[in-house]
């Protein structure tokens, strides 16, 4: 018995009196932990925007082109003009398009991904839908641009199918029609879904694998034909993974002004509009005004989301 | 007698693995039935056959004289209560209750007061507002038989239904399965590893191993005269011993069990046995003893004086009760 050895705590270094420190208060240890990315998020990132606020509060002197600093709603004024007006809609509506769009294809892909892939099958599911977010982003987009020329390989090819009358019968539609689908709003819209489709794919993925599949069985027991068991059952239950993936797809749409400048007719974006006023323009409060429409819009968004119950499951 | 469920040579394979081995049965109109088995036995498997959730490899089966191969889940007049219960969380009870009505395309007002009255039947009624998240174990196990009762289905199969409960409330849902299967009058298929459950509730029982059915009966035949080792093993405890020791003089070389509680302790007339351990249990005391080099279990009433560890005591039994054993497993 004498000889046996007792392995006492050492107690000397400073570290492990903190350490022992933090287990004793573990609220205070929750506070250190939290403070930095706290501070990040509640004055460089939360204040920031603050400071967007007010600064769409603010106006511009047409004669000396300097910012008036006092409070004043004549800059939404200016955003209300039809011109303006103009631009969210345009960019809104593209978001909605953009958003749908995704949504379907991205669901057959996540259901496989969530519900029959295993193993080798996985891996390849996740490379192939992560693999064009390793590439640069300008490069996708000339790149998808000289598919969609008139001179491009999409017409290319068409014209070996003998289906350049098709192509040429969905330009001809007035609107998002145009002389080439790099020109086009058809083209803008086939980008935007190709360069957000993961952000769709992948949370509605993750919340699919959330459905146990003996409530589908339950379901179809119960006398759910397929579209009924979709309809009753999955969709309710993916609707979590549908908003995330949604929310991704529609701000990124509203955000973005390299797409639509390079692809598409060169009527403004959103995003554009912010760029050219605090840009050029030198107008501030009115790119600010800009940066405030999707902020309200995916607000609203979210709340509709809520009451109607999408976030239930959670 | 109608047969309502009918299964002729059928196999489920998995590759190389044989979850369902050649499976013959016949289960009657209004019978309550139970498959037991150890996990990985076939059982379930043989359920999800009936419930249209798999698809025999060969064979054939019959749900009420109707081929049942390529008929999907929904058109089959069979409803399912789910090991784990699968009730939609973004549904309250009534909406659960209530799904197979209105898939059906039911009115609200009528799928509601059926709903209702399924929630009565396993006393549950009330507790339609209510999401499952917010019901305890038993209740939701009560929600799963309702919702599949709802729907009046002519055969009710049961997937361990009973196996996340305490033991208090198993015993209870026992009898209260038991009366609905009575008052409803429909087939009740039970799928369970829980060989008393299987003993206190089923008409008839298939003991499964292996993908294959070993023995199929009454309870009573099965737990006094099990056909085979594995039977007289999964089914209660045995003691397998050879014929002649067991006093049936006539086979030699074949296999007995008889089991703990034919073995008496006697004061006079007896085999002279060692106590080698003990262990109480309440009501009764298992004994583990030696008689001869052999080791026997035996169940005597913890009321009469207990023997001590190391004691030698008189034991007895009646060959009458030992039960021969076919040779094949």
């Amino acid at each position: 018995m004498t000889d046996s050895v007792i392995y006492a705590p050492q107690r000397s270094s400073s570290v492990s009196a903190f350490s022992d420190y933090c287990w004793r208060n573990p609220r205070m240890f929750l506070f250190l932990l939290l403070l930095p990315p706290v501070l990040w998020l509640g004055i460089i990132y939360l204040g920031s925007l603050f400071s967007l606020l007010v600064q769409s509060f603010f106006s511009i002197d047409e004669f000396t082109g300097l910012i008036k600093h006092e409070f004043t709603l004549k800059t939404y004024r200016e955003l209300l003009h039809p011109a303006n007006l103009d631009i969210v809609v345009r960019t809104v509506s593209m978001a909605i398009i953009v958003t749908i769009a995704a949504a379907i294809i991205a669901f057959p892909i996540a259901y496989f991904a969530a519900r029959y892939a295993r193993g080798k099958w996985k891996a390849f599911f996740y490379l192939g839908v992560m693999l064009p977010l390793w590439s640069s982003y300008l490069v996708k987009i000339y790149a998808w641009k000289l598919i969609l020329a008139k001179e491009g390989i999409l017409n290319w090819f068409l014209a070996e199918l003998h289906l350049t009358w098709l192509l040429e019968s969905v330009l001809s539609i007035p609107i998002i029609g145009g002389n080439s689908l790099s020109v086009s709003y058809i083209g803008t819209c086939l980008v935007f879904l190709y360069v957000w489709l993961p952000f769709m794919i992948l949370p509605l993925q993750a919340s699919l694998e959330r459905v146990p599949v003996n409530l589908l069985e339950a379901s179809s027991d119960l006398g759910g034909k397929s579209q009924q068991t979709f309809r009753h059952v999955l969709l309710p239950l993916a609707m979590p993974g549908l908003i995330a993936g949604s929310i991704f797809t529609f701000s990124l749409t509203l955000g973005d002004y390299i797409i639509p400048q390079i692809i598409g007719s060169s009527r403004l974006f959103i995003g554009q509009a912010v760029y050219s006023h605090q840009g050029i323009a030198g107008n501030i409060p009115l790119a600010a005004a800009f940066s405030i429409v999707p902020i309200i819009i995916m607000a609203f968004y979210l709340w509709m989301a809520k009451r109607q119950g999408a976030f239930d499951v959670l | 007698m109608t047969i309502s469920v009918a299964f002729s040579k059928v196999c489920r394979y998995y590759g190389d693995i044989k979850a369902v081995d050649k499976v013959d049965l016949s289960i009657e109109e209004g019978e309550f039935f139970a498959m037991l088995g150890p996990s990985g036995s076939g059982k379930t498997t043989c359920l999800r056959l009936i419930a249209g959730f798999e698809q025999p490899t060969s064979g054939h089966i019959e749900i009420f004289g109707e081929t049942a191969e390529g008929v999907p889940p929904y058109q089959r007049d069979v409803n399912t209560v789910f090991q784990d219960y699968a009730l939609f969380p973004h549904m309250n009870i009534l909406e659960n209750v209530g799904f197979g009505l209105m898939i059906r395309g039911i009115s609200k007002n009528e799928r509601d007061h059926e709903a209702e009255k399924a929630l009565q039947m396993v006393q549950l009624s009330g507790y339609g507002a209510r999401r499952p998240s917010e019901l305890s174990g038993g209740q939701r196990q009560r929600v799963a038989v309702a919702r599949a009762i709802a729907n009046k289905p002519r055969v009710l199969l049961l997937d361990e239904p009973l196996g996340a409960l305490d033991l208090k409330l198993r015993e209870q849902m026992q009898d209260e399965l038991k009366e609905l299967q009575k008052t409803l009058g429909i087939t009740f298929i039970f799928v369970t590893h829980d060989q008393g459950e299987a003993l206190s509730m089923a008409d008839r029982i298939a003991v499964f191993n292996n993908g294959k059915i070993i023995q199929v009966g009454t309870p009573k035949d099965i737990y006094q005269r099990p056909e085979s080792e594995f039977v007289a093993n999964f089914v209660g405890s045995s003691n397998i011993v050879a014929a002649d020791y067991a006093g049936l003089s006539e086979q030699k070389d074949t296999l007995v069990s008889l089991r703990p509680e034919s073995i008496k302790l006697v004061d006079s007339n007896g085999r002279e046995a060692i106590v080698i351990s003990r262990s109480y249990m309440g009501g009764s005391t298992r004994l583990n003893v030696e008689n001869s080099g052999v080791r026997l279990n035996m169940v005597i009433q913890s009321n009469t004086g207990l023997p001590q560890d190391g004691e030698k005591i008189l034991i007895s039994w009646d060959p009458e009760q030992a039960h021969l054993l076919s040779n094949d497993q």
